[in-house]
């Protein structure tokens, strides 16, 4: 009757997306640190430092990427609102990083820099248990968890949908930014957390320590797809795409929409956060800039770019968007902006489907021509 | 009038303890006893002042075939709203059996103690199959976990495949909902409906578009699930009205305005003014 669970979980990704997959594991877990450490600098095979701390920058924004798909793509929810979930996962693993500064910091005390320059004698309640990795791990998936949660819960209950969801979302993640600028908030304000110095007490700039945060970064990327791709083929997921495009119908034949709205929302809420706290050890430094409505927007763009509801998709926006942002911010600074723009407005308005609607395109083309 | 309380004497939603399947508390089991499957009383509902029904009264029996004409603007989709819990009655009751008060449930409530609708345009999940139209559609446990968890047994498959056949869409099962001709949509969402073996079947225009042909087999599978289930149909095609026989009620400005059989309520001077003499 029921097929075991491991044939089940072969069945979610076809042959050669599991090939796809396991060239990617390889290369990000046996190929980089191989030619980060044992080439030498001069070669032209070294893969640099900057490199490693570009790509595990991109594949945290790639895991979060997919998680707006989930939402997005397939729920036919669109949240501005995102980042301050990615935030919430980073300012909580930043707690931890802070505490493991211990007696470093610049005032040599054991309360975090910030604390002694506002004069705090003691940590604050929330920040108890935050000298503990695994209470912070908890944080990190339980915060994001919670926050999209209650959000959630009354936003869906009352039915709000479209552009005005999309408005709210982007008014939550101002709000928080706003509050999290605050020196009082107790985070650090407007310079957040940075200045790490270790993780595990291992030494946070080694190259080891960078070399395990990105191979942990790119199996948690992996394992996301593949627990996205098992989601989406689920009838959990033939309800969330039928509820995109007949919610009246979803109802009347007996599903509530709430709590299937609410379960993807946590879940990529909850996805964010990890891609957040796998992100702020590798780039050093979170602060409320990673609220701003901007950032979200900018999300929503690598999804728009990529494709939606295809989980590849998002994942070749996170690495183009990006990757062509690192290059422009360096060559035509002044440009990015019109640049991101004019990326936006050419998908909108030609690619629909995104670079995976328009390879799909170019492919049916060609084998209508060689028939 | 139709005695069919034997047949759904064995045949009550699931879970003695007053929950149905979502875990939700409901106002009682389908309790048709009665002989009345539907029961709206009095009910009022004004839009802005304008009153979109006004002190409608009326009773489906089990069983039964009832048609509701009228014309544009008679609160015939109203109704329907009222019933299935998409629009909450100022004031009047909306009782399903004896004991189910559908003005206190929510429509995924509603549609899990058998009451199921097809609304004008027809309404499907265009980019699935038809086969997973049927398969989503299907009485079963709708909570989220079980939908995580649900895995097509054997005869649910067979179930699925019974119902392609009366649809007549067994060739089309793998194709895309949304690559079907209007009246193969029309056909589809009464599938979908039957999937969910509801008690009461409300289906709004549903020959709409359809060819002669396709209108009149419709109309032998309606009067073919007559007995087993109860139907309400809004309908404006005459030809189909008679063809599918029982009573008819004719509504205008949101109350009944005649009752009887076709024959009887076309020949009803009140009619004919309002609606029929035009």
């Amino acid at each position: 009757m029921r097929r075991p669970l491991t044939l089940r979980i072969l069945d979610t990704l076809d042959r050669k997306a599991w090939i796809a997959l396991a060239v990617f594991l390889a290369l990000a877990l046996v190929a980089v640190p191989l030619l980060h450490l044992a080439v030498p600098e001069d070669s032209a095979f070294h893969v640099s430092t900057y490199v490693i701390t570009l790509i595990g920058k991109i594949m945290c924004y790639a895991l979060v990427a997919v998680a707006m798909d989930l939402i997005w793509g397939y729920g036919g929810i669109l949240s501005l609102g995102h980042g301050l979930f990615f935030a919430l996962g980073g300012y909580a693993f930043g707690m931890y990083l802070m505490r493991q500064i211990g007696r470093d910091g610049s005032y040599g005390a054991d309360l975090p820099d910030f604390m002694v320059f506002l004069d705090w004698k003691e940590i604050p309640w929330f920040w108890s248990g935050s000298d503990s990795f695994l209470w912070v791990a908890i944080l990190v998936v339980v915060v994001p968890a919670l926050v999209a949660f209650i959000f959630g819960y009354f936003a869906f209950r009352s039915r709000i949908k479209g552009v005005y969801f999309s408005i709210i979302t982007q008014a939550l993640t101002y709000a928080a930014m706003l509050l999290f600028f605050r020196n009082e908030t107790g985070f650090g304000g407007n310079n957040g957390f940075t200045d790490f110095k270790r993780v595990l007490g291992f030494s946070i700039t080694s190259p080891e320590t960078r070399l395990v945060l990105f191979g942990l970064t790119a199996v948690m990327l992996a394992m996301t797809l593949v627990f996205a791709s098992w989601l989406v083929k689920s009838k959990f997921g033939r309800v969330l795409t039928a509820i995109r495009d007949a919610e009246s119908r979803v109802m009347f034949i007996g599903y509530n929409p709430l709590w299937y709205k609410l379960t993807i929302w946590v879940i990529s809420a909850v996805l964010c956060g990890i891609a957040g706290a796998l992100y702020v050890p590798q780039v050093g430094i979170i602060n409320p800039s990673e609220m701003s409505p901007a950032n979200s927007i900018e999300i929503a763009i690598w999804v728009a770019v990529g494709g939606r509801g295809t989980l590849i998709g998002p994942v070749i926006g996170a690495f183009v968007v990006n990757l062509a942002k690192s290059w422009f911010t360096v060559s035509f600074p002044e440009y990015w902006l019109f640049f991101l723009g004019l990326l936006f407005i050419v998908v909108t308005l030609m690619l629909p489907q995104g670079l995976v609607g328009l390879w799909k395109k170019i492919m049916a083309k060609k084998g209508a021509e060689a028939c | 009038m139709l005695n069919t309380v034997d047949l759904f004497e064995d045949d009550r939603p699931e879970g003695s303890d007053g929950r149905d399947q979502m875990g939700h508390f409901v106002t009682g089991e389908l309790d048709l006893s009665h002989g009345v499957a539907l029961y709206l009383e009095d009910i009022t509902v004004s839009f802005d002042g304008f009153k979109a029904l006004n002190n409608l009264t009326l009773a489906i029996n089990a069983g039964e075939l009832r048609c509701i004409i009228g014309p544009n603007g008679a609160g015939k989709t109203t109704m329907m709203d009222v019933i299935t819990g998409k629009t909450r009655p100022d004031s009047g009751k909306a009782f399903f059996g004896q004991t189910i008060d559908l003005t206190r449930l929510t429509e995924p409530e509603i549609a899990h103690v058998g009451i199921g609708r097809k609304f004008q345009k027809p309404t499907i999940f265009e980019q699935h199959t038809v086969f997973e139209n049927l398969e989503l559609a299907m009485k079963t446990d709708k909570r989220v976990w079980k939908s995580l968890m649900a895995w097509l047994a054997g005869d649910e498959r067979d179930r699925i495949a019974e119902t392609l056949k009366l649809i007549r869409l067994n060739g089309e099962a793998d194709r895309q909902a949304g690559l079907l001709s209007h009246g193969q949509k029309q056909w589809l969402e009464i599938g979908m409906l039957l999937m969910q073996e509801p008690k009461l079947l409300l289906l709004d225009e549903p020959v709409a578009g359809m060819t002669d042909d396709e209108t009149m087999r419709t109309a032998e599978l309606f009067v073919s699930l007559a007995g087993k289930h109860s139907l309400v149909v809004v309908e404006h095609d005459m030809a189909f009205v008679e063809k599918l026989g029982g009573l008819v009620t004719v509504l205008h400005e949101g109350s009944v305005l005649a009752e009887g059989d076709l024959a009887t309520v076309q020949n009803d001077q009140r009619v004919i003014e309002v609606y029929l003499g035009r």
